[in-house]
């Protein structure tokens, strides 16, 4: 079946692929997923903390993000922004719709590894005379965050394939460049397998990472009897 | 040293505190004695602000409290006065025995690390896990693990330490332990208000008990006074009930 055309094709496009890859994908997703953790512990705080009607914000921004398609997110921002006379750039526009979407999902992991720390702690805090933020900086974030890291690791991993979605809004990453070279190749199953093959790659590496960080991160003498 | 007067709180339509008056002297050891629901542990917590009573005043130090709207920083400043040790310990989880003691030191009272180390290590000697510093939480004995709680409770030096039953939360064979260095703690003259049903700790350490119910004081006195010769039916009730539980 892999006649020596195909094999130049293959062989040919894996670095016009690749560097999207490294160009595109993999700084698109590091910057949205930063942006995102920001995004996500501010709004898991404000609802772990009830602060009230920044809850009540927190809560719809939740309910509006996971409630839509993210295809449609990016469309909105990146088409349909400009009828407002906002025009942005295609890379700029992915990391606005990225960053804002996995924040909301990011919100919701954050918040219930927070509700998981048993809450007398923060009552221990304050009898040891430390405030709310002293105590949820000290003691409860760093014990919330560690029980996320698995689901957030997860959400990196699903991040990076959802990269690909911005090729709808014309950023050049890996996806696009894949079409771009079934167009003028004609050669789809080959080369879409072969760009599938890169994204594994790629999750793989995370995949090892994830249980690197999970051996590094303190686990406070649970693993350790 | 510490009272307070006509402390009242509900939850909602039930009353859980309908008028307390308290008095603690320096020194002194007080037993909080009572069934589950009287309100004892709901006092306790009155009383360090974990709980904000509907009503009451607190007078501690010579300074006189409003307890329903007291400022965060009155608060603050009782609290850097007492201490509090939990039924369910609440060790921070993230924190070794040591770091447990010293993380309030070093990061409410501004003390150096150094300094606040050399504090900590002497609170956890006195509790007997000189060798079990580095231990996280999860690594400790239940028993072990409240030892180091009145460890931290210790290290900050506090003049009253509040026990919220400290041994209910423990296997049988580990109470021994605790109620060891608690004891140890009331010979030094600390002064404690203990909510327990340890009638042995009551009887043989304390030197005062309180009796509640329903919300309510129903009797007070020194500890003799209280076993010897308690004056209302629903003491020596209770006291009849205790004593057959005990086999």
């Amino acid at each position: 079946m892999i006649n020596e055309r195909l094999y130049g094709i293959l062989t040919d496009s894996f670095m016009k692929i690749l560097l999207p890859g490294l160009t595109a994908t993999i700084p698109l997703t590091i910057i949205s997923f930063s942006v995102a953790m920001v995004i996500a512990v501010a709004m898991a705080l404000i609802q772990f903390a009830n602060v009230k009607v920044l809850k009540e914000l927190a809560r719809f921004y939740i309910w509006v993000i996971r409630g839509t398609p993210l295809l449609v997110q990016l469309y909105v921002i990146f088409f349909g922004l400009p009828s407002l006379g906002i025009v942005l750039d295609p890379f700029p526009s992915a990391v606005i719709v990225f960053s804002i979407n996995e924040g909301a999902y990011g919100a919701e992991i954050i918040r219930a590894a927070l509700e998981s720390v048993p809450k007398g702690q923060l009552e221990a805090g304050y009898c040891a005379g430390m405030s709310y933020l002293q105590t949820m900086r000290r003691i409860i974030l760093p014990q919330a965050l560690r029980t996320a890291f698995p689901s957030l690791s997860n959400s990196l991993i699903a991040m990076v394939k959802d990269t690909s979605l911005a090729a709808n809004i014309t950023v050049t990453e890996m996806f696009m460049a894949t079409q771009r070279i079934v167009a003028r190749t004609y050669e789809p199953l080959a080369l879409y397998i072969e760009v599938g093959v890169i994204y594994l790659m790629f999750s793989t590496v995370l995949t090892w990472l994830q249980r690197v960080g999970e051996k590094k991160l303190d686990f406070y003498g649970y693993n350790r009897r | 040293m510490l009272e307070v007067r006509d402390v009242r709180k509900s939850f909602g339509k039930l009353e859980v505190l309908s008028g307390i008056d308290l008095k603690v002297e320096k020194g002194d050891v007080v037993a909080i004695l009572g069934s589950s629901g009287s309100g004892k542990t709901t006092l306790l917590r009155c009383m360090n602000f974990l709980e904000t009573a509907d009503n009451g005043t607190m007078v501690f130090d010579g300074e006189t409290f409003q307890m329903e709207h007291i400022s965060k920083k009155e608060i603050g400043r009782i609290r850097k006065k007492t201490a509090f040790v939990f039924q369910n310990f609440n060790l921070f989880a993230n924190k070794t025995a040591l770091q447990n003691v010293t993380e309030g030191l070093i990061v409410a009272r501004k003390m150096p690390k150094a300094q606040a180390e050399e504090i900590g290590k002497k609170a956890i000697e006195k509790v007997g896990l000189g060798d079990r510093k580095s231990h996280y939480p999860h690594q400790l004995s239940g028993g072990q693990q409240q030892r180091v709680a009145i460890a931290r409770a210790l290290a900050a030096d506090p003049e009253i330490i509040f026990f919220d039953e400290p041994t209910s939360a423990l296997d049988p064979e580990l109470i021994g332990e605790v109620l060891e260095v608690m004891k140890e703690l009331a010979q030094e003259g600390m002064t404690m208000l203990v909510v327990t049903h340890e009638m042995n700790f009551a009887r043989n350490v304390s030197t005062k008990v309180v009796f509640m119910e329903h919300g309510k004081i129903v009797e007070e006195g020194s500890s003799r006074e209280f076993f010897q010769n308690p004056k209302e039916e629903r003491t020596r009730e209770f006291l009849r009930m205790a004593d057959r539980a005990r086999g």
